[in-house]
């Protein structure tokens, strides 16, 4: 931790930089924000930085949202965590109104356009699939899991059921059934 | 009818960054079911191209998807107000209530739960996916585009643009002109 408080401005331009410069989403931006924080800032130490991440993900929102937020307010409390929330999202929402105002509208009808997003259409398929698949393998490694899993999978598709019913109960049915930590 | 429409943008969003764990695609069912089967904002088509979209371009993908499904709703306004929405609950979380969160995640049940709601996720972002696909798997080549970066995805540990730049160079090279 440093001596002297980080300025407000620092946190900003960092989340800012991270915010506009990283591609890929939340599991690329976080690296970007490891980077940042403990290698050249040197704000928060590996092990600080390990506990900001297991918070992160056992909470709802954005990882690399949750993870800015909390740096911010470890270095400057709650004006800190608004300050990180504010750069990490603030540029996205400009290159992305710029993009949905401008050049959407106008290439949207373009041929090459259309070309890339019928190839760009089953990519994003492609990482949604992965996604299930990844996320599947990190988790459900007890029985139990498995089984809870496609139970609901089979629910799921039977029944519509709107997506925050269908995780409360995966939830509720995580406290019966997964009595031990499933590791 | 513009404050409905704002409210309404607010409060769905409020809702994918409430119930959005583990990030990543983790958005993607509860968004498709909000935006698109229940307020009809996007065709499912248009929903793919927004999620292409975000991935291509810097930041987090939902708060990028937010602001572009914000905007196609209702203009600049719209893209603040559901990108605010999306952003809430980590920020209410954090900034007001993190002492109560601290203890919760802290509770040996709060695994179990979460254990649960990750199995209900995996289920849901399968099933996203598979009635994504229907839309965007059509013909031979988009067949080849969808398993070549399905298994590169799950070998492959590398930033997720690459496959997505790649998608959209194999369309330009197979789209049937």
């Amino acid at each position: 931790m440093p001596k002297q408080p980080v300025s407000l401005l620092s946190l900003l331009l960092a989340f800012l930089k991270i915010g506009a410069f990283t591609f890929g989403g939340g599991y690329a931006i976080l690296p970007a924000i490891q980077k940042e924080a403990i290698d050249n800032h040197k704000w928060v130490d590996q092990a600080t930085f390990a506990d900001i991440l297991i918070i992160t993900q056992s909470m709802p929102g954005q990882l690399a949202l949750n993870s800015a937020i909390q740096i911010g307010i470890k270095m400057r409390g709650i004006p800190g965590g608004l300050i990180a929330a504010f750069g990490v999202t603030a540029p996205s929402v400009l290159i992305i109104l710029t993009v949905a105002a401008f050049f959407f509208p106008i290439y949207r009808d373009n041929i090459y356009v259309q070309a890339a997003f019928y190839g760009l259409r089953p990519a994003v398929v492609a990482m949604i699939a992965g996604a299930a698949v990844r996320m599947g393998r990190d988790i459900l490694c007890g029985r139990n899991a498995v089984i809870l899993c496609a139970a609901l999978l089979i629910a799921a598709v039977i029944f519509q059921i709107h997506p925050i019913a269908f995780l409360t109960a995966g939830g509720l049915l995580g406290l019966l059934v997964c009595k031990r930590k499933m590791v | 009818m513009m404050v409905v429409l704002l409210l309404s943008l607010y409060w769905t969003f409020f809702k994918i960054g409430l119930f959005t764990f583990g990030g990543g695609y983790a958005m993607i069912p509860l968004m498709k079911e909000e935006v698109i089967t229940r307020h009809g904002w996007l065709t499912a088509t248009e929903f793919l191209d927004v999620i292409a979209i975000a991935e291509m371009t810097p930041g987090p993908v939902s708060i990028n998807a937010a602001t572009f499904i914000g905007f196609q709703t209702a203009g600049v306004v719209g893209s603040l107000t559901a990108t605010l929405g999306v952003i809430t609950p980590s920020l209410v979380l954090l900034l007001l209530l993190s002492r109560i969160l601290f203890r919760l995640i802290r509770n040996p049940r709060a695994e179990n739960f979460l254990q649960g709601l990750r199995a209900a996720f995996v289920a849901l972002i399968f099933l996203a996916a598979f009635s994504l696909g229907q839309l965007a798997i059509i013909d031979v080549p988009t067949i080849i585009i969808f398993i070549s970066l399905f298994i590169a995805n799950l070998f492959l540990s590398i930033n997720p643009i690459y496959f997505i730049t790649t998608g959209a160079i194999l369309g330009l090279i197979f789209f049937p002109f």
